[in-house]
This record gives C-alpha cells, sequence and structure tokens, in this order.
C-alpha cells in the first residue's frame, strides 16, 4: 500500500511544468497534491512535507490546503470510492435509500473502507448531475439514474 | 446549446461546421473598447449566481494599469441543483474557449485560467482535449493562454474571491472586498472571473449584435439562459430558453410535475434561493423578476416538489450541506450553520419545540451581511423562507 514518498524524474519534470504555468508556482499546488495522491495513495504528513518542500512552503500550509478539500485523503482509502450524493435533488430521488442498500451491501457506514481495501462509500454534496438523480461518482465516473440493481451490477465490476 | 445535438459537438470540426470562431474572426477587427460596449449593450448578466452586469465588471479593469490581467473562468460549478456548465464543458468547449478569446481582447488579457471542480473528471478531459485542439489550430498560443486548473472539493470555491484563493495555491477563503477582483484579483493582479455560461454568450452576442441578444430578453437582461430542472418533473434536465419565461411555463417545459402531480413548491435558483410555493409560479425567471418575488435566479437550477415531498426534511438536507460546505472564516457562518442544521436535525427527529422554529429564523436574520462574502446570505435564503412559508409542516413535528 504504502508506496515511497518520492516522485519519479519523469515526475519531477511535470512538476516544474505545473509550476510555471502559473505567475506564481505555488498556484500548481492542488494539481501537484492530485498527482501526489494518485502516486502514493494518499496524503499523510510525510507526502504532505515532501510536496512543501517541492513549493518552499511550510509543511503547515501544505497541511491546511489538504484538510480543506473533500478529495484529498489524509488517511489509506479502498481501490475504489463510491460517492454518493445526498444533496436535495437526489434525495427527492431516493438518495437515502441508496446508501442504506449500499451499506447492506458492503457492510460498511458512509465514511468507512471495506476490509479488503476494495470500496471506499461516502454520502458527498451536490455533484451536479441532478437531471439524473439518484446518482454517484464511482472513482472517475458520473453513474447517473442509479437503482438498486445497477448499483449492484457497478459494484460487481469493482476489482 | 446550438450545438448539443450533434455527436461530435465538442470538436473542432463540429464546432466549426457551426460556423464557429466566426465571432472571433469578427472580434479581431473590433477594439477593446468596442467589445466592452457591445456586451454592456447586450444586457448579458452574469449567469453564475450573482447577475452583475458583464461588460459593466469587464471595464472596472483600471485603464491605467500596465502590468498582467487575468481571466478566470468559474468552472466550479457546486449550486445545488444546477448542472449546466457540466454540460457546457463537455458538449460545446470551443464555445467557451471562443467566448474567452474574446473577452481576453476586450480586456486585454494575456493569459486565462479556467478552473474546474475536482469532481468534474470528465468535463475536464473534455475540456482540456478542446484546449489542445485550440493550440493546434493556433487559435491559442498567439497572444493568449490557457490554463486549465482542477479543484479539489470545496463548495466555497464558487465564490470568485474563494476560487482565487484556490488557484494560488491556498484554502479556498474568500477574500474582504474591495478591493474587487477587476482592481486586485488573482496573483496580486487586475482579474476578471466569469462564469462559463456567461463567456458561452458572448460569441453569438458579438456575431449577431447587442440588440438581437437584448431583445432575446426582458428590459434589464439579455438574452437566453440554461436552466438547469430536477426534483419531480417528467423530463429533468437542460432547457435553453429567454430569461423571460415564467416558472410555471419552465415546469411544463419539463414535463410537468410527477410524483402526486400536484406541485408544492420550488427552488427557482440553486438551493440558496429562497422556496416559491405552488401559487408563486407566475415569476418571471430573469435576475429581476425573480429579485421582485423575494427569491432569486441564482444559477438558474430549478428542483421541484409535488405535494408528497417533506419541506423540513428537504430543509435538513440543506442545513447539513451548509454546515458542511462553511468555510468557517467568519464565526456567523460558521457557528450559525452548525447550530441550525442541529435544530433542524432536531425538529425533522421528532425532539424540537415550536419556539425552536423562531430561535432558527433569530439566528439566521442576525447573521446576514456580517460576513466576508455572500455565503451566509445564500444559506439565510432556504431557513427563513421554508419556515415561514411552510410553518405549518415544522410545527407538527414539534413537541411543544
Amino acid at each position: 500500500m504504502s508506496a515511497p514518498i518520492q516522485f519519479t524524474p519523469a515526475q519531477l519534470a511535470e512538476v516544474r511544468r505545473l509550476q510555471g504555468l502559473y505567475p506564481d508556482k505555488r498556484g500548481a499546488l492542488l494539481p501537484v497534491l492530485h498527482m501526489a495522491q494518485d502516486s502514493f495513495g494518499y496524503l499523510s504528513l510525510e507526502a504532505e512535507a515532501y510536496v512543501a518542500g517541492l513549493f518552499d512552503l511550510s509543511p503547515a500550509h501544505v497541511h491546511e490546503v489538504v484538510t480543506f478539500y473533500t478529495l484529498y485523503f489524509q488517511q489509506p482509502k479502498g481501490r475504489h470510492i463510491v460517492a454518493v450524493c445526498h444533496n436535495l435533488s437526489c434525495h427527492l430521488a431516493g438518495a437515502q435509500d441508496l446508501l442504506r442498500h449500499l451499506e447492506t451491501r458492503l457492510g460498511i457506514q458512509r465514511g468507512e473502507t471495506t476490509e479488503d481495501g476494495r470500496v471506499t462509500l461516502q454520502a458527498v454534496e451536490c455533484l451536479c448531475a441532478c437531471e439524473a438523480a439518484p446518482m454517484a461518482q464511482v472513482d472517475d465516473r458520473y453513474e447517473l439514474n442509479l437503482t438498486a440493481e445497477k448499483v449492484d451490477r457497478i459494484l460487481r465490476g469493482l476489482t | 446549446m446550438r450545438n448539443f445535438a450533434r455527436t461530435d459537438s465538442h470538436t473542432l470540426a463540429s464546432y466549426r461546421g457551426a460556423s464557429g470562431y466566426a465571432a472571433w474572426q469578427k472580434a479581431q477587427t473590433m477594439e477593446p473598447a468596442a467589445l466592452v460596449e457591445e456586451v454592456k449593450k447586450s444586457n448579458l448578466r452574469g449567469l453564475g449566481g450573482a447577475g452583475f452586469p458583464t461588460g459593466m465588471k469587464w471595464s472596472f479593469i483600471p485603464k491605467t494599469h500596465t502590468g498582467p490581467v487575468y481571466l478566470v473562468v468559474n468552472a466550479d460549478e457546486g449550486e445545488p441543483g444546477t448542472f449546466k456548465d457540466r454540460y457546457l464543458l463537455e458538449r460545446d468547449p470551443h464555445a467557451l474557449i471562443e467566448g474567452m478569446l474574446i473577452t481576453a481582447r476586450a480586456i486585454r488579457s494575456a493569459l486565462g485560467f479556467v478552473y474546474i471542480r475536482g469532481e468534474y473528471v470528465q468535463p475536464w478531459r473534455r475540456f482540456s482535449a478542446a484546449v489542445k485542439e485550440a493550440y493546434d489550430a493556433g487559435l491559442l498560443g498567439k497572444g493568449f493562454d490557457v490554463v486549465v486548473h482542477r479543484g479539489a472539493g470545496a463548495y466555497i470555491c464558487g465564490e470568485e474571491t474563494g476560487l482565487l484563493s484556490s488557484l494560488e495555491g491556498k484554502k479556498g477563503w474568500p477574500k474582504i472586498k474591495p478591493p474587487f477582483p477587476a482592481i486586485k484579483g488573482a496573483f496580486g493582479q487586475p482579474t476578471i472571473v466569469n462564469n462559463v455560461e456567461t463567456l458561452c454568450c458572448v460569441p453569438p452576442i458579438i456575431e449577431r449584435g447587442a440588440a438581437w441578444f437584448a431583445d432575446l430578453g426582458t428590459k434589464t437582461q439579455g438574452g437566453t439562459r440554461m436552466y438547469s430542472v430536477s426534483g419531480r418533473v417528467k423530463k429533468p434536465g437542460v432547457y435553453e430558453e429567454s430569461v423571460s419565461i415564467t416558472l410555471r411555463q419552465l415546469i411544463e417545459r419539463a414535463g410537468g410535475v410527477t410524483g402526486t402531480g400536484r406541485l408544492k413548491a420550488v427552488v427557482p435558483g440553486g438551493g440558496s434561493a429562497a422556496i416559491l410555493t405552488a401559487d408563486e409560479i407566475d415569476v418571471t425567471m430573469d435576475v429581476d423578476g425573480c429579485r421582485a418575488a423575494g427569491t432569486m435566479i441564482g444559477s438558474a437550477g430549478v428542483i421541484v416538489m409535488d405535494e408528497s415531498v417533506s419541506i423540513p426534511e428537504a430543509l435538513l438536507v440543506l442545513a447539513r450541506f451548509y454546515a458542511h460546505e462553511s468555510c468557517g472564516q467568519c464565526t456567523p457562518c460558521r457557528e450559525s450553520t452548525g447550530w441550525i442544521e442541529k435544530m433542524v436535525h432536531r425538529i425533522v427527529h421528532g425532539h424540537g419545540r415550536k419556539d425552536d422554529l423562531d430561535t432558527i429564523l433569530d439566528v439566521a436574520k442576525r447573521g446576514g451581511g456580517t460576513t466576508i462574502c455572500a455565503f451566509y446570505d445564500g444559506a439565510i435564503g432556504p431557513y427563513i423562507s421554508y419556515i415561514q412559508k411552510f410553518r405549518g409542516e415544522f410545527e407538527a413535528l414539534c413537541r411543544a
């Protein structure tokens, strides 16, 4: 699970390219944190300090940023993220029933990860696909117009 | 939306086939001041939420400034009930790029940023591919560059100064205004922040003229806009209509009410808009029409509720949302959103008292206008209107 906290030379070149796009290289902090999370699995304090070093920032500044945004994980996460929207339009379309169904199927509560590390289940705020409620983000994809059957099918595809 | 029907609408070839980039050709023969004037005359008003006149915003860039000016596109769509910008990024990315090119000329900017919410991975890929096409075709990179930037999950970054903080590599805390971004914005330089849909309106304005666009709307707001309609309607989706359409007509356009078939209430302009009852839907869906009706058009996210919907439960959903998304910078917002969520929670779960309702109204009103940004003022809209207009429903859940 824990990859070494070190970018490859190619990744370091990408960091420099991203930093060069902004009038102040700090503008590239969010994109580089996305890269770090993709590479290291999650953003540990060690990863935060490593990224801070690439930006001449204090680890405290990077920690403040990481803890502010919902897409950065400070703990190991599942290999797949199932993030069910439970804002108003999805609520009206049965998002709570869908969440309870997923909790039963996966044997975890929202906010938790299955013991085998396969799936992290989240309830999240509006993902702005209200025309297809209820919906969820499964990793990079938006899964729309969900039903219990459809979500079971999606779960079976997650390895 | 003129290009949405084509399956390849996101490609440069398809966009060009529909006379795409013709407006940019024309704009290059016009002086920057003339472009600003044209957009002013079109009565285009910001479509992200605030409804500020776009041309006037552009004119705030100091004339004497000699350093860089930045154009920042707010693609951090997050207002509950809104999904139009997602459609534009995925299906009409070149309309945004063309709008950026023209706007950059108008405000004399050489560098633009497009801040896309972190969850929008597919729209981000689509838009990035379109930017690459535009570079390869020589549309970008000749005096104007575009950086596509991904956010990381925070509703407050849709607030323009919160967005700028985030773009600068910080947590997305809004900044005190003045100075406004047009004077001191991204990286300390004059910056114009416009919504995706707003900029997509610019090419047709330049191509067909300000008068044509102005005539599509009302006296004080030009054009059509994209209404996101969801909730209990037969055909939820994005509808492009004149801003003079009424809410009643829009609901009919979306196939009418489902569920019980009897309308109870409608959110007209995204989660932060005051709710309207079934007999208040003859309001026109423009900035001033909604304002006169005591609500706001905001991002034009319309959420329809039929008779079977529990209004207290709907308020609990929004109260949880505001408590979760408050950035924590200003005390009235940070504290009140948390308290109010807890109070609505206990009412919905049968442990509330009737005087809790007045406490919520009191807390909500006291915080209004005391914070750095409009987030808390937005939260107040639902707190007050849901309770005032559906008080009986809340009281029925209370013990005494």
